[in-house]
């Protein structure tokens, strides 16, 4: 009996249930950590597809650096997140209503008919000495050099945006600007009003003594 | 490993160019002191300036189409035309932009270089030939647009305006990424150059999958340009970003979005043609509809052109839907996105010269009497929005005109008059913005002030006044040009 099919539906399960639990969760902290047991599903699920270079790097890269960090984050911020979900029910209905037809057309469109084995094969079986490593580093340098190295510039810009956001200069520094100050005009601060004078009344005056 | 040419590198030279001059820029600005702070907006406009001499070089030595980087650079008249506007619009717009952000201390050089990294994004966009590259350069230059719109840190609003953008603008990425890698399980591949083809042998299993892709593509497209049904970031961004940066998201990367949605919609699925065309109909009208609507409501002027720019987008979908029956309706969308961009970075750079000290005069009411104040600023304003509003011998007029050619040609007759009417409905509250600025008088606290240009920022509007009304009187050179990118 062939069991690659049942490890693949219980790699999909916990990957589609865990998926589901990031959003539910009430603390944010279960949902990272459900998040991250999403990554392992799908890592299991790439290795069972021959690419066993870049499931280790799902598991090294996300789950071991950027999900840990990403843990840290959320446990120093301590949201309230309790408040952050009014309105849930409120929305519920359309959300589901939506959510209900995308999810229809989406299965009947990517299903077996169109993405079955008859249509895309299971891949050959490689030689034990065959390495995808090699294999995706040759046309990662030639073939998608352009992107690559796109994509390094979109790293780079992402770095100094991020930088640029949370670095902050001295604030209310006490400096003066002389050329602000000599350029000052009398017109920007001083305006002359003309306030019409109070009339004495001679009446009134006259009246005492 | 198998077929693999070494890529002709001369080819992406401007690219190379301003990436190499971003990462010198970059380290420039961190060592330079601050007296000497105008450095870094000098290199930057330097890059600029060779970045367009560079891209102008390779008009005249590449006539015919080049592929290269195994298929995902792509260096043709659109790409080359396209990064020529770029480069002029991102030229002006840094020179509006300089004297706003020293007065408001929102940075040292970093609005300069992360722009530079914004415009090699546009760059990549222009010449991407496979999906990939398309997103790369859409993230790229996306990117730095929402750090730069949170950039005026003590400002709630350029925060939570920066919040949303980033938010939707990830959904949108999100979207367009669902529909390419749709495209690469049926076709297997996402190169654009062979992909109509694939798509004209696909069966009508594929096809129900492929029609799914194209949805999810157009709905990251549309979300990128700011149209009707996916337009609810705009007014808010728009408003809340710092003037100067809204007038370089409202130009440049409208520009570079066009080049993407031609490459994607004519050039990759032909074979879909009669599908997003009907799309685009449904996009187009209620994007006009509800743009012009909604921006009559406006009190806040920068908010009124962010619905405006919704309703030209709604335009210039007219074009593109038009041409695989009149190709002269491509040449008309091209015109007409040009056209925009212009008026419109010129409209939010009057609204960024006057917001002088930290004072932000985004109200309609502020522009009350205008003329008397500054009657050259008050007639360039008027330039401007009689060319959205399309009033000849404005450029904008040419522009609405060349589309409902191409309309008729087309035989969408009826969307012509729909289009004809939402303009007139337009023309009011374009109008509005003269009428006050001429026959109103300015509010109390404004009588007298004094209105202080510097005279680069004097020569900038000027020439974006005055190229509104020579490009009306004279439209045929920019007419050619256009023709001649999507031919």
């Amino acid at each position: 009996m062939n069991v690659l099919p049942i490890i693949f539906y219980f790699f999909a399960a916990v990957a589609i249930i865990a998926a589901f639990m990031v959003v539910t969760f009430k603390n944010p902290v279960h949902g990272v950590l459900s998040l991250v047991l999403a990554f392992f599903a799908m890592s299991g699920i790439w290795i069972l597809l021959d690419a066993e270079f870049l499931a280790l790097i799902l598991v090294l890269v996300y789950v071991g650096a950027v999900m840990t960090l990403f843990l840290f984050v959320v446990m120093m911020l301590n949201i309230d997140w309790a408040g952050k979900r009014e309105g849930f029910v409120r929305y519920l209905p359309f959300a589901a209503v939506i959510v209900l037809m995308m999810v229809a057309i989406i299965i009947t469109v990517i299903g077996p008919k169109q993405f079955g084995l008859t249509h895309v094969p299971t891949p050959a079986v490689m030689p034990a000495d065959y390495s995808n490593t090699v294999d995706l580093g040759s046309v990662l340098y030639t073939n998608y050099a352009y992107p690559f190295e796109v994509a390094g510039t979109i790293l780079l810009a992402a770095i100094i945006a991020a930088i640029i956001l949370s670095h902050h200069a001295p604030k209310n520094r006490k400096v003066q600007i002389i050329s602000k100050q000599i350029d000052i005009k009398r017109d920007q601060f001083v305006r002359l009003v003309d306030l019409p004078s109070e009339k004495k009344n001679p009446a009134a005056n006259g009246g005492q003594p | 490993m198998t077929n693999f040419t070494m890529p002709l590198f001369s080819v992406a030279v401007p690219e190379i160019f301003v990436l190499c001059m971003a990462c010198i820029v970059l380290l420039v600005d961190v060592f330079v002191k601050e007296r000497f702070r105008w450095v870094t907006y000098a290199l930057v406009q330097l890059t600029l300036v060779i970045g367009f001499l560079l891209t102008l070089q390779q008009y005249h030595d590449y006539p015919q189409p080049i592929v290269t980087f195994s298929g995902h650079y792509v260096l043709d008249k659109l790409a080359v035309l396209t990064k020529l506007f770029i480069f002029v619009v991102s030229f002006f717009a840094f020179i509006y932009a300089n004297l706003y952000i020293k007065e408001r201390r929102m940075s040292r050089g970093d609005y300069y270089i992360l722009g530079l990294f914004a415009v090699l994004g546009m760059q990549v966009m222009a010449s991407a030939y496979s999906f990939l590259t398309i997103f790369l350069g859409l993230e790229l230059s996306t990117l730095p647009l929402y750090a730069m719109v949170a950039m005026q840190k003590d400002s709630r609003v350029a925060i939570e305006a920066s919040m949303k953008y980033f938010v939707m603008g990830a959904l949108a990425s999100g979207l367009l990424l669902y529909g390419i890698s749709i495209v690469y399980g049926a076709t297997g591949s996402f190169e654009i150059f062979g992909m109509a083809g694939l798509l004209q042998n696909a069966s009508s299993t594929q096809q129900a999958a492929l029609l799914l892709a194209l949805v999810f593509i157009l709905a990251g497209i549309i979300f990128k340009f700011g149209a009707v049904p996916f337009h609810m970031w705009v007014p808010d961004v728009y408003t809340g970003a710092p003037t100067t940066v809204t007038l370089f998201i409202a130009s440049a990367p409208k520009i570079a979005a066009f080049a993407i949605t031609m490459r994607i919609l004519v050039e990759a699925f032909p074979a879909l043609t009669s599908h997003w065309q009907h799309a685009l109909i449904a996009v187009s009208i209620l994007s006009m509809f509800g743009g012009n609507l909604l921006a009559i409501a406006q009190t806040n002027i920068k908010r009124m052109l962010a619905y405006s720019s919704i309703a030209h987008i709604g335009y210039t979908f007219l074009g593109i839907l038009a041409g695989p029956v009149d190709p002269q309706g491509y040449s008309a969308a091209m015109f007409y996105i040009v056209t925009y961009v212009i008026v419109a970075a010129g409209a939010f750079a009057i609204i960024s010269i006057l917001s002088t000290h930290n004072i932000e005069l985004d109200q309609l009411d502020d522009y009350r009497g205008l003329n008397a104040r500054s009657p050259w600023l008050a007639f360039m304003m008027l330039l401007l929005m009689f060319s959205m509003a399309g009033v000849p011998p404005t450029v904008g007029f040419f522009a609405k005109l060349g589309l409902l050619e191409a309309l008729v040609a087309a035989h969408y007759v009826w969307l012509a008059a729909l289009a004809l009417l939402f303009a007139i409905v337009g023309a009011y509250y374009y109008l509005r913005v003269v009428m006050l600025m001429y026959f109103e008088e300015p509010k109390s606290n404004l009588v007298g002030t004094h209105i202080s240009v510097t005279p680069s920022l004097m020569a900038a509007i000027s020439i974006n006044g005055v190229a509104a009304l020579i490009l009306g009187l004279l439209p045929s050179g920019l007419i050619d040009l256009c023709r001649i990118s999507v031919s």
